[in-house]
């Protein structure tokens, strides 16, 4: 495949908290437009990884990256923390709402960004609820605090919000892993549905959902990326013992 | 039934009238001395006594409107000099945390508030009486200024810690420098908590003599200005309480009555805003 048909390559990066590694020398390389799935046990590092592409872990005093991370070929490591964040958004396990209205939320990155217009704001802030699905839902209580909404339509405002910003990469840490199984459909359905406007990397316990959403798939075990390919591969055909091991439910 | 079950129930009913006990005292000690504030200034308390100037020495009548305005003006200066020190740094240490400085601050913050506040009134007389060779309402500001820091440090602290982490995340995960991020979301979060705890701190220094003594001093008339002696209620009451006259002893009992009406007023409004914090 040729270099710019690759949106982020990973090459040789370790992850340090103090003096304690939890990456070893991890490489892949993620498409644009296409829904990834990092899988594999609690305390694998595929949180961890996650949050080195968008460089969370600077918030964790003594957390250090080395090796390579390119987005769109620019050294990610190296670039502004802020300015990589507004074309690398991230979604948490929790849904994290403000405590502000559903509007405000929605207009937060807008703002934090750069000056809209009260028009151009309102404008935007429908738009992205409309991709998150949850316009119809709010529409009408747009002033209402985020905090009266239920946990999955807190989840799809904490989508809208990020999507706000329109990110190039669009970063899930198991985004379903607080909600029900209908308000987890409703999310996966979302995320089919952005595939053709961001690349998406979706951090999951949960096998069946990267076995639905995902065009690729990652296994991590004991900070190591064991095995990467399409996802039909990893499930159906897995070149590791590990892959196979953890896939078929012998540990984990 | 033996005698260790009418023993346990025996102890049972007298630890829980033992706890009810204090408990009852503690709220009762409250309402004795606002009613024997109430008892003894009540009468001295009119429109005369907030509007008037203090009567010379010997003559009855009069009021403490320039103590009740230089009170006022005391703790305004303090607020200004305090409250955006104490509130920033209380922000420093929250949210910059995690280094070797902040220890050193809490530290010295705990420190700072173990201060006798007459040491404070000392402090301020040598960097300000001193040189401007008088007193003043901005000495005894600098005083109460000065005592009100480290509470709005720690309170404002422990506020911002309130905030979840996850919020301060969401902001940054959205391309808000860390600047933003805490104006914008963690102080807006934790507003409610920051608000009660200055208003605390006002409450506490609202009352505090000690330090008023030789900065602010007293005075029988108005106090034009910053830089001029002033009267203040605090320091009011311990002078007409000292004093050989019948009437002044009353007028320090009404002057107590609204310091402490001030104070219950103060904290009324901050615990209510707490209340309200559940809401949002």
């Amino acid at each position: 495949m040729a270099a710019d048909d690759v949106k982020l390559r990973v090459s040789g990066l370790d992850f340090f908290y103090g003096a304690k590694q939890s990456l070893f020398g991890i490489g892949l390389q993620i498409l644009p437009n296409r829904i990834t799935a990092l899988i594999g046990p609690s305390g694998c590092g595929k949180s961890t990884f996650l949050r080195t592409l968008n460089r969370m872990y600077e918030t964790v005093p003594h957390a250090r990256a080395e090796g390579e991370i390119l987005l769109d070929n620019e050294d990610l490591l190296g670039m502004d923390a802020v300015l990589l964040r507004r074309r690398v958004g991230m979604v948490f396990q929790r849904p994290n709402p403000f405590p502000k209205s559903i509007f405000d939320n929605i207009a937060y990155g807008l703002k934090a960004n750069g000056h809209y217009g009260r028009s151009a704001l309102q404008e935007k802030v429908e738009k992205s609820l409309r991709r998150a699905a949850l316009w119809d839902e709010v529409k009408d209580s747009l002033h209402k605090s985020a905090y009266a909404l239920s946990g999955g339509q807190q989840q799809r405002l904490c989508i809208a919000r990020a999507l706000a910003v329109d990110p190039e990469v669009l970063l899930l840490d198991e985004p379903c892993s607080a909600l029900d199984p209908i308000a987890t459909a409703r999310i996966e359905e979302l995320l089919f549905s952005l595939q053709d406007q961001c690349t998406q990397i979706i951090v999951t316990h949960n096998m069946q959902q990267a076995a639905r959403v995902a065009d690729f798939t990652g296994f991590f075990l004991l900070g190591k990326l064991i095995e990467f390919n399409k996802t039909e591969v990893i499930f159906k055909k897995p070149a590791m013992k590990e892959t196979e091991d953890y896939i078929t439910g012998r540990f984990g | 039934m033996q005698w260790r079950d009418y023993w346990r129930r025996f102890f049972n009913y007298f630890m829980f009238s033992l706890t009810g006990l204090c408990a009852l005292v503690t709220v009762g000690v409250l309402f004795f001395i606002l009613g024997y504030l109430l008892w003894n200034g009540g009468s001295s308390l009119s429109w005369a006594f907030l509007t008037h100037l203090p009567t010379p020495p010997g003559e009855s009548g009069g009021g403490m409107a320039n103590a009740i305005v230089g009170s006022a003006k005391l703790l305004l200066l303090a607020s200004v000099i305090g409250i955006p020190m104490g509130f920033l740094g209380g922000v420093y240490l929250a949210e910059f945390g995690a280094h070797a400085l902040p220890f050193v601050i809490r530290y010295t913050a705990d420190l700072l508030n173990g201060v006798p506040s007459i040491v404070m009134g000392i402090f301020a007389y040598t960097i300000v009486v001193l040189p401007m060779k008088h007193f003043s309402t901005l000495a005894g500001s600098l005083a109460l200024g000065v005592m009100m820091i480290p509470i709005a440090v720690r309170s404002t602290e422990e506020a911002l810690r309130t905030v979840p982490q996850s919020l301060r995340e969401g902001a940054l995960a959205l391309g808000a420098s860390k600047w933003k991020t805490i104006a914008t979301v963690v102080v807006p979060a934790a507003r409610k908590g920051v608000i009660t705890g200055i208003v605390l701190d006002i409450a506490r220094v609202a009352g505090e003599t000690a330090p008023l003594l030789f900065t602010a001093f007293s005075n029988r008339f108005w106090s034009p200005g910053w830089n001029q002696p002033t009267a203040s209620l605090p320091v009011m009451v311990f002078t007409y309480a000292i004093s050989p006259y019948e009437d002044w002893h009353r007028q320090a009992w009404a002057a107590g009555l609204i310091l402490l009406s001030l104070v219950l007023v103060a904290n009324l409004v901050a615990r209510l805003s707490v209340s309200g914090r559940t809401a949002h």
